[in-house]
C-alpha cells in the first residue's frame, strides 16, 4: 500500500471515525439522561411511597400478650398462675410447603393426628401471616431436637408463652373454672382485637365472670423481619398492661377440708363469711383437673368426664337444684312470727301426722311410726326436733302468697348474684308459677309440701347459705360474692342500699337460740355434733325426699335404687352469739341430714375455727 | 505468528532507537478503573451481609484483572491486531466446550470447569467479539464494503448463537452489540444501518415466537405489569424499584439499607448490586457512580480519538460503548425499564469472569494508548 494515499485515506477515516463517535456519544448521553431520568423518578419524586413500602416489608407489628391476672385465695395463696410452657407455631406464609414442612416436623417429633386436625381447623381461620399452634407443651426434648434442625424448618417456630396452670388442682375447679382455647362461636362475641396475643380466654367460674379483668390490655412491639419473615430487632415496644390479680375471700385451707372430707359423694357445700357476704369456701364433688382443659383435654378423658354418673363437671353448688327440706323451716318460722300467724307461745299437739279437710290421705311426720313429738309443741321444739305437723299447720295459716314473697326476701326463688355465671334460680312456687309453669289452680296441699320444703320447691346450696347468712346476721341483705379486690383494690358492692329483712329483732334472737339448740341440746336433730364444742353452733338438719312415698308405704333404703335415696342437708352458723360463718351443705342421697351430713359439717366447721384460733393466738 | 511480537521492540517506525525502559500504564485510566472496583468491593461488603468472605474473593479477581491489564498493556498495539483470531477461535471453542461439558446452574450451561477456578465464556466473548471485528475490519477498506460487512455479520454470528444455545438471551444480545458498534464507527453506510434497523424491527415476532423460551417471555412480560404476580415474577423488580426509590437523595447509609441487608432484594451482590448502591447511598451516589463510569468511557474514547491506526480507534470506541451498554442495560434492568437480563454491573458486580474480561479490554485499550504516547513523542 502507498504511504501517501494511506495517510489520506487515515485522515478521512479519522474524521469519519470522530464523526461517528461524536453521533453515538450523543445517542449515549441520551440514553444516559433518560436513564438517571428514571433513578429520579424513582428516588425523588416517588421517595416517600418507597419508604412507605419498603417499611411494609420489614416492620410487623407484634402484639404482645399481657400475662393473665393471678388469682389469690384471702390469705395470698395461689389458686390460678401463669407458668410458661413451649408451643410449636407455624406461619403458612413463610414456609414454603405447608405438607411438605408438616411431614418434616412428623419426622422429628411425635405430633398426633389430632394436634394437626385441629391445625387445618385454625388454617382456616387465621391469616397467612399469623402464627398458627400445630403442638402445644413441647417437651425438653422436643424442643432441643427442633432446635438443632430449626435452620430447614422455614416457617415453623418453637414459642415459650405463658399458660394457665391451676396449682391445686381439683380443690378449686369449680369456684375458679378453667381457661381455654377460643372457639369459633367466642371468636364471634368478642372484640378479636383484644385477644390478638393470646389463644385463651376464661371458659367457666371467675375465670369467665372476670375475664376483662384477667384478661389485661394488648401490647405492641414493631419488629423488623427480614424476606423469610424471621425477626432481626425489636424497634419500638409498647408494653403490655397485665391482667389485674383477683383476691378472692376464699379460704383455701377451709375448701380444701371441705373437699378432702366429700371426696367422692355427690355433695356440694357452700360457706359465707357474714360480714362481708364473701365466699369462704364453695365445694362441688366430685371435681376434676382443671389444668387438663387448658391445654385441649383429650376426646376420651372428655367422654369420661361427661360420661360419668356423678356428674364430676356439674358446679352442684351454684347449679344443683334440691328441696332444701327441713332446713327452710327456721326461715318459715320467722315468717310465721313476723307475720302473727304464730306466736312463741303458739303450742300444736302432733299425733304424727296431719289430715286436710277433704283429703284422705294424711301428710306423715318423718316421726311418725313413733307416734308423733307429742303435745304442747311449740316453734322453738318444732325446730328443735324438726316436727312437720307444727309447719303444716303453720304453712296453711300464713298462706302460699306471703311465704313466696317473704322468702325472696332470704333470696329463695332467685339468683343470689354472686359473682358467677350460670347459678340457678330454684324454685319458690307461689298460685301463679304454679298456674304459669303447669297450668294448674294452687291446692292446700301444695302450701303444705312446700311448708316443709319439700313439693315444688327447690334451693340452689348456695340460696340455702344465704338464707343462712341473713338469718344469722338478723336480716342483712347479704349477697354472696367471690371476688374481695382486684389489684389490691377492694370491690365495692352494691348491695349495701338494699332492704334488710324486716323482722323484729326478739324473733331473731328467739330463732337463734332455737337452732342453737338443735345442735346443743339432747332433743336437737344434730345434737350428736354438739359434744366438746368450744364454741357455739346454731344449725338446723334437713333430709329431703328424692321420691315421694305413698302414706301407706314405708321408705326402705334397701328396696330402692340408691339414686333414689333421700338427700341429707344441713344449715348452720357460728358462733352463735356473734355469727361469723354461714353455711350449708348438701349430700345427694346422704339419706340424713343429722347422721350424715351434720357431722361432716362439724369437722369443715372445727377447721375453720381452729385456724380462727391460730391466728388469734398470732395476733396476740 | 510473528517472531517479532515477542522480541522487545527496539525499531520505532522513525527509525531512531529506543529502549522501553519501563512498564507502560495509562494512569487515569488505572485510577479510575481501581476508585470503581473500590466502590463495588464496598458496596459487595454490605450486599452480603458484611462477608469478608465474597470481599476476600472479588479483591482476588480485581488484583488479578490489573495483573493482566498491565501485561496486556505491555503488548504492542499490532500484536493485539495479530492475534484477534486465535483469540476469538479460543473463546468460540471455549462456548462449544461449554455447550458439550458446561456446568448447569439455574437451567443454563454457562460455566466452564477449569479445576482451579470457573470460567464464563460467553462473559469472555464481549471482549473477543469487538477484538476479531476491529481486527477484520481495520485491515479492510473503510468504510467497510457489503461483502466485509456480510463476513463480520457472520462472525459476529457464531457466538451469538453458541450463547443463545446456552440459553442466555441477554448475553447474545449484548455480543452482537459489541460486534455492531465496531461496524457502526468503521463508518458502515447509513442505508446499512437503516436496513439493520428494519431487518431488527422485522425479526422481533419471529424472537419472540421461535427464540425465546418461555422464562425469559415472562420476563418481558413480568417488566410491563411487575403487580400481576407480585411474590413470584414480579418479586425481584418490585424489592429492587423499592431498594431505589427508598434512598431518596442521600440514601440510608452504608450497611444499612433494610431490603438488601433483610434479603428482600435478590443477587444484591452480583445483577442488582445497583440497587444497594442506591439504596444505601441515593441518587447521589448514583450519579458518582454514573461521574466515573462517564470518565472511564471518555478516556477510552479519548484514547481511540487519538490513535494512529484504525484498528485501535475500533477496539477503543466498540470497547467504550461496549462497556457503556453494559452499564445502562444493567441500569435499565435493576430500575424495571427492561427485562430481567443476565447483565451484571461491570467493575461493581461480584464475578470474577466479567472482571477478568473488562480488565484485559482495557489492558488492549492501555497497549493502544501507549502506541500513540510513543509516536508522539517521537515525532
Amino acid at each position: 500500500m502507498d504511504e501517501n494515499s494511506a495517510f489520506v485515506n487515515d485522515t478521512e477515516m479519522k474524521q469519519l471515525f470522530s464523526r461517528r463517535v461524536f453521533f453515538a456519544s450523543m445517542l449515549a448521553i441520551m440514553m444516559g439522561i433518560l436513564v438517571l431520568g428514571r433513578y429520579f423518578d424513582l428516588q425523588v419524586n416517588r421517595h416517600q411511597d418507597f419508604v412507605t413500602q419498603s417499611n411494609n416489608n420489614r416492620v410487623l407489628m407484634r402484639p404482645v400478650s399481657p400475662p393473665r391476672g393471678l388469682i389469690f385465695d384471702r390469705n395470698g395463696e395461689l389458686l390460678a398462675d401463669n407458668q410458661p410452657t413451649y408451643n410449636l407455631t407455624i406461619v403458612n406464609e413463610r414456609s414454603s410447603n405447608l405438607e411438605v414442612l408438616i411431614e418434616d416436623l412428623q419426622k422429628l417429633i411425635n405430633i398426633s393426628p389430632q394436634d394437626i386436625a385441629q391445625f387445618r381447623e385454625r388454617l382456616k381461620r387465621r391469616k397467612p401471616y399469623q402464627n398458627i399452634p400445630l403442638k402445644y407443651n413441647l417437651s425438653e426434648n422436643e424442643r432441643s431436637i427442633l432446635a438443632v434442625n430449626s435452620f430447614r424448618l422455614d416457617g415453623a417456630e418453637v414459642f415459650a408463652k405463658l399458660t394457665r396452670y391451676y396449682p391445686q388442682g381439683p380443690f378449686f375447679a369449680h369456684v375458679i373454672g378453667y381457661v381455654g382455647r377460643i372457639n369459633e362461636t367466642e371468636t364471634r362475641n368478642i372484640d378479636t382485637s383484644l385477644y390478638r396475643g393470646t389463644d385463651f380466654i376464661g371458659k367457666l367460674g371467675i375465670e369467665k365472670y372476670y375475664e376483662n379483668a384477667l384478661l389485661g390490655k394488648l401490647g405492641h412491639e414493631h419488629v423488623e423481619t427480614n424476606a423469610r419473615g424471621r425477626v432481626m430487632r425489636s424497634l419500638s415496644k409498647e408494653d403490655p398492661i397485665p391482667g389485674a390479680n383477683l383476691k378472692l375471700y376464699l379460704d383455701a385451707n377451709l375448701q380444701r377440708t371441705a373437699q378432702e372430707i366429700l371426696q367422692d359423694r355427690r355433695a356440694a357445700f357452700v360457706a359465707i363469711e357474714i360480714k362481708t357476704g364473701g365466699i369462704l369456701a364453695m365445694v362441688s364433688t366430685p371435681s376434676y383437673d382443671p389444668n387438663k382443659f387448658v391445654l385441649g383435654i383429650s376426646q376420651t378423658e372428655y367422654s369420661e368426664l361427661v360420661k360419668s354418673k356423678n356428674q364430676p363437671l356439674f358446679n352442684r353448688a351454684i347449679r344443683g337444684q334440691y328441696p332444701p327440706g327441713s332446713t327452710i323451716k327456721p326461715m318459715f318460722g320467722l315468717i310465721g312470727l313476723q307475720n302473727k300467724s304464730i306466736t312463741t307461745e303458739h303450742v300444736i299437739d302432733d299425733p304424727g301426722f296431719f289430715i286436710l279437710q277433704g283429703v284422705e290421705r294424711p301428710w306423715r311426720d318423718h316421726n311418725s311410726e313413733k307416734g308423733g313429738h307429742g303435745d304442747g309443741i311449740d316453734l322453738a321444739q318444732a325446730i328443735i326436733e324438726s316436727c312437720d305437723v307444727y309447719f303444716y299447720n303453720m304453712g296453711l295459716d300464713i298462706g302460699i302468697e306471703t311465704l313466696a314473697s317473704f322468702s325472696s326476701k332470704f333470696g329463695l326463688g332467685q339468683v343470689t348474684g354472686i359473682d358467677l355465671h350460670g347459678e340457678q334460680p330454684g324454685i319458690m312456687p307461689s298460685k301463679l308459677w304454679k298456674k304459669h309453669t303447669l297450668g294448674e289452680p294452687w291446692f292446700d296441699g301444695d302450701t303444705i309440701n312446700v311448708s316443709i320444703g319439700q313439693g315444688f320447691m327447690l334451693t340452689t346450696p348456695l340460696q340455702l347459705a344465704v338464707m343462712t347468712a341473713r338469718i344469722a346476721s338478723r336480716g342483712s341483705h347479704i349477697v354472696p360474692k367471690l371476688v374481695d379486690s382486684k389489684n389490691d383494690l377492694h370491690l365495692k358492692s352494691d348491695s349495701i342500699s338494699l332492704m334488710p329483712v324486716d323482722i323484729q329483732a326478739e324473733y331473731w334472737t328467739y330463732m337463734h337460740q332455737a337452732m342453737q339448740n338443735v345442735v346443743h341440746t339432747p332433743q336437737g336433730t344434730a345434737h350428736r355434733i354438739g359434744k366438746d364444742l368450744n364454741y357455739t353452733i346454731a344449725g338446723k338438719t334437713g333430709t329431703a325426699q328424692v321420691i315421694s312415698i305413698d302414706a301407706d308405704e314405708e321408705y326402705d333404703k334397701t328396696q330402692i335404687d340408691q339414686t333414689q335415696w333421700d338427700h341429707a342437708l344441713f344449715i348452720a352458723f357460728a358462733p352463735v352469739e356473734d355469727p361469723e360463718i354461714a353455711m350449708a351443705l348438701i349430700v345427694e342421697n346422704g339419706e340424713h341430714g343429722s347422721s350424715t351430713a351434720a357431722p361432716i359439717a362439724r369437722v369443715i366447721l372445727d377447721s375453720y375455727f381452729k385456724k380462727v384460733e391460730k391466728k388469734m393466738l398470732v395476733d396476740r | 505468528m510473528y517472531k517479532s511480537d515477542f522480541v522487545r521492540q527496539l525499531q520505532t517506525p522513525g527509525g531512531t532507537i529506543q529502549l522501553r525502559r519501563s512498564i507502560q500504564v495509562d494512569y487515569t485510566l488505572a485510577v479510575i478503573l481501581l476508585i470503581l472496583c473500590g466502590v463495588g468491593l464496598l458496596i459487595i461488603y454490605s450486599a452480603t451481609g458484611q462477608s469478608v468472605f465474597y470481599v476476600r474473593r472479588q479483591l482476588t479477581f480485581i488484583l488479578a484483572g490489573f495483573f493482566i491489564m498491565i501485561l496486556f498493556a505491555q503488548f504492542p498495539q499490532r500484536f493485539w491486531e495479530r492475534w484477534a483470531l486465535i483469540v476469538y477461535l479460543i473463546g468460540v471453542i471455549a462456548l462449544v466446550g461449554v455447550l458439550q461439558a458446561g456446568i448447569e446452574i439455574n437451567g443454563a450451561q454457562r460455566w466452564l470447569d477449569l479445576k482451579f477456578t470457573r470460567l464464563q465464556p460467553s462473559e469472555l466473548m464481549k471482549i473477543c467479539v469487538p477484538l476479531m471485528i476491529s481486527a477484520y475490519i481495520a485491515k479492510r477498506s473503510i468504510p467497510p464494503s457489503l461483502k466485509h460487512v456480510s463476513a463480520a455479520v457472520i462472525l459476529i454470528s457464531v457466538p451469538v448463537l453458541l450463547v443463545l444455545r446456552q440459553p442466555d438471551l441477554g448475553t447474545a444480545l449484548l455480543i452482537s452489540a459489541t460486534g455492531f458498534f465496531v461496524l457502526f464507527l468503521a463508518g458502515i453506510k447509513r442505508r446499512y444501518l437503516i436496513g439493520a434497523f428494519i431487518l431488527a424491527l422485522a425479526a422481533l415476532p419471529s424472537l419472540w415466537f421461535f427464540v425465546m423460551l418461555d422464562y425469559q417471555k415472562q420476563r418481558v412480560l413480568t417488566l410491563l405489569n411487575p403487580q400481576h404476580d407480585k411474590l413470584g415474577a414480579g418479586w425481584n423488580i418490585i424489592q429492587s424499584t423499592t431498594a431505589i426509590g427508598s434512598g431518596g437523595w442521600s440514601g440510608k447509609g452504608w450497611t444499612q439499607g433494610t431490603q438488601s441487608q433483610l434479603n428482600f432484594l435478590p443477587e444484591s451482590h452480583t445483577d442488582f448490586i445497583i440497587a444497594v448502591l442506591a439504596e444505601e447511598f441515593g441518587l447521589i451516589g448514583v450519579l458518582i457512580l454514573c461521574m466515573l463510569y462517564t470518565m472511564l468511557i471518555a478516556r477510552c474514547l479519548y484514547i481511540g480519538l487519538n490513535s494512529l491506526t484504525m484498528f485501535g480507534r475500533l477496539m477503543a470506541g466498540s470497547v467504550a460503548y461496549t462497556f457503556f451498554i453494559f452499564v445502562i442495560v444493567n441500569l435499565c434492568m435493576v430500575s424495571g425499564l427492561l427485562p430481567v437480563v443476565g447483565a451484571p454491573l461491570p467493575l461493581i458486580s461480584y464475578g470474577g469472569t466479567a472482571i477478568v474480561t473488562l480488565f484485559a479490554g482495557f489492558g488492549i485499550i492501555m497497549s493502544i494508548g501507549n502506541e500513540s504516547k510513543k509516536s508522539r513523542s517521537v515525532s
